[in-house]
């Protein structure tokens, strides 16, 4: 899970940079960006549910 | 440029990383408090050394050497290329006052940034991995992004690349303060929360061990700060002697701002103002305040310490109980969350130089540019680095305390006695 999580957050990153080479509308833009940064929080959230579990197996 | 009024702003951010220190030590254990402030020491020291010289080499200067690729066309800047060992300096002084300051001012910025994840292993990072950790952020991670953003790097060329606005940044809100928060977001993973944190998956109260302390380190970093973004502006943005008086007036009103936010939310919330979260408001006041300092006015300055200081609050608050995420020093919530915020809000309300949209775009690129590139290379570094220099002290150093476990004497020998060192487990 943690591992889906770090490559969700570079792929969040390539959504964002891909879309200003191909797309030129400003709108289109925003949306795509914001999409990207949207994947990379997904792919944070992932890896903080992983380390949680890893805690609360410790514990 | 001005150089005098650049040359004071510089010599005040030592200040910063003074107020830091003491805040880091004081919201830690008294049995770990001469590690922290030694720590603290040794991270600037090492930075210090390190971004000379390797660190300034990439970080470069605009109109200095660079390294660029070129992709679709356009051509990226990605790394400095000045020579290592800051040579280029000391061969012609006179002629190059501009990468002097430069320089100067990113020995301290460096430093700054490099103590922020201390705060987050608090108790139980050991001094040898803490000075490994400073030095891949002095050598590789900081002149990396500092680059990008503040020597006409690909973020600050936005503009010839895509036709946006140029990601800015005039006081570090990135540049340290979220690459110092996610570098301690990534510490506090690895380390794990400290030995009875989660007690039957509760999470118990460790309060700090002398709050004095972190409120008298707030009012240095105060200074400290006003000095980093108004050199900072003064280096990267070029910004009018008017700019560098608004600059400081608006980190006073941030920081006043986000401190009223955390003490009449934690009000709200426990029925008392926290001493320890009004603190961390505090400091989440400056950091978001940083983004934009001299380009805002002093109410939108004031909305934007108003959020940073509620936010941090909610922040702390959902990473202790809801992720476990053992965070001594608030450093996660205040110097990442704050950061980001302080980031986006330069879209929100920074000066209308182009369509709003287009700002905020601008911004938002920066942002995932630290999430999706900076964060997993920050992560991988310190992977590596903890399988090298282990970042863990063993049980019984977590429970003695860092003081007696790595430097043999205790911080205060003759005042204080840890109950529960005795306490069979």
């Amino acid at each position: 899970m943690s591992l889906i999580g770090y490559l969700l957050m570079v792929s969040g990153w390539l959504l964002a940079f891909t879309s200003l080479f191909l797309l030129a509308g400003l709108g289109q833009r925003l949306a795509f960006v914001i999409a990207g940064v949207l994947v990379e929080l997904l792919g944070l959230t992932l890896i903080a549910l992983h380390f949680r579990s890893l805690q609360r197996d410790a514990e | 440029m001005t150089p005098d009024l650049c040359l004071i702003c510089i010599l005040l951010i030592p200040l910063a990383a003074t107020g830091l220190a003491l805040i880091h030590q004081g919201l830690g254990r008294s049995r770990s408090a001469a590690h922290a402030m030694l720590a603290s020491l040794c991270s600037l020291a090492i930075a210090a050394i390190v971004f000379v010289l390797i660190g300034f080499s990439w970080m470069g200067f605009s109109e200095g050497l660079a390294h660029t690729f070129h992709l679709a066309g356009r051509s990226f800047d990605w790394l400095g290329a000045e020579p290592f060992f800051a040579a280029g300096l000391t061969s012609n002084l006179t002629h190059s006052l501009y990468p002097a300051f430069a320089l100067a001012f990113g020995i301290f910025a460096t430093g700054l940034s490099t103590l922020i994840p201390i705060s987050a292993g608090s108790d139980r990072w050991r001094l040898a991995s803490i000075c490994g950790a400073s030095a891949l952020s002095a050598g590789i991670v900081f002149p990396l992004f500092a680059h990008w953003v503040w020597s006409n790097g690909w973020l600050a060329q936005l503009t010839q690349l895509f036709g946006l606005p140029a990601f800015t940044d005039l006081g570090g809100a990135a540049v340290l303060n979220v690459l110092g928060g996610l570098a301690a977001l990534s510490v506090a993973w690895i380390l794990g929360p400290r030995q009875g944190k989660y007690a039957d998956r509760i999470a118990t109260a460790i309060p700090g061990h002398n709050i004095v302390h972190v409120l008298f380190g707030c009012m240095l970093a105060l200074i400290g700060w006003i000095g980093l973004d108004c050199a900072a502006s003064i280096l990267f943005y070029r910004i009018t002697y008017t700019q560098v008086l608004l600059t400081v007036i608006n980190a006073v009103l941030s920081a006043s701002a986000g401190c009223v936010a955390a003490v009449v939310t934690t009000q709200l919330r426990y029925r008392k103002p926290d001493a320890s979260l009004s603190a961390n408001g505090w400091i989440a006041g400056l950091v978001a305040g940083s983004a934009a300092c001299g380009l805002v006015s002093p109410l939108a300055t004031i909305l934007i310490g108003l959020i940073a200081g509620a936010l941090v609050t909610l922040l702390v608050e959902t990473l202790e109980l809801h992720l476990f995420i053992d965070d001594p020093g608030g450093a996660i919530s205040v110097h990442l969350g704050a950061g980001l915020w302080g980031l986006l809000a330069f879209g929100l309300f920074g000066p209308a130089t182009a369509p709003r949209p287009a700002l905020i775009l601008a911004q938002l690129i920066g942002i995932a540019t630290l999430l999706g590139v900076m964060f997993p290379l920050i992560h991988i570094l310190h992977l590596l680095l903890n399988k090298l220099f282990p970042f863990r002290v063993d049980a019984d150093g977590d429970w003695q305390g860092m003081d007696i476990r790595e430097l043999g004497a205790g911080a205060y020998p003759e005042f204080v006695v840890h109950a529960d060192e005795f306490v069979p487990r």
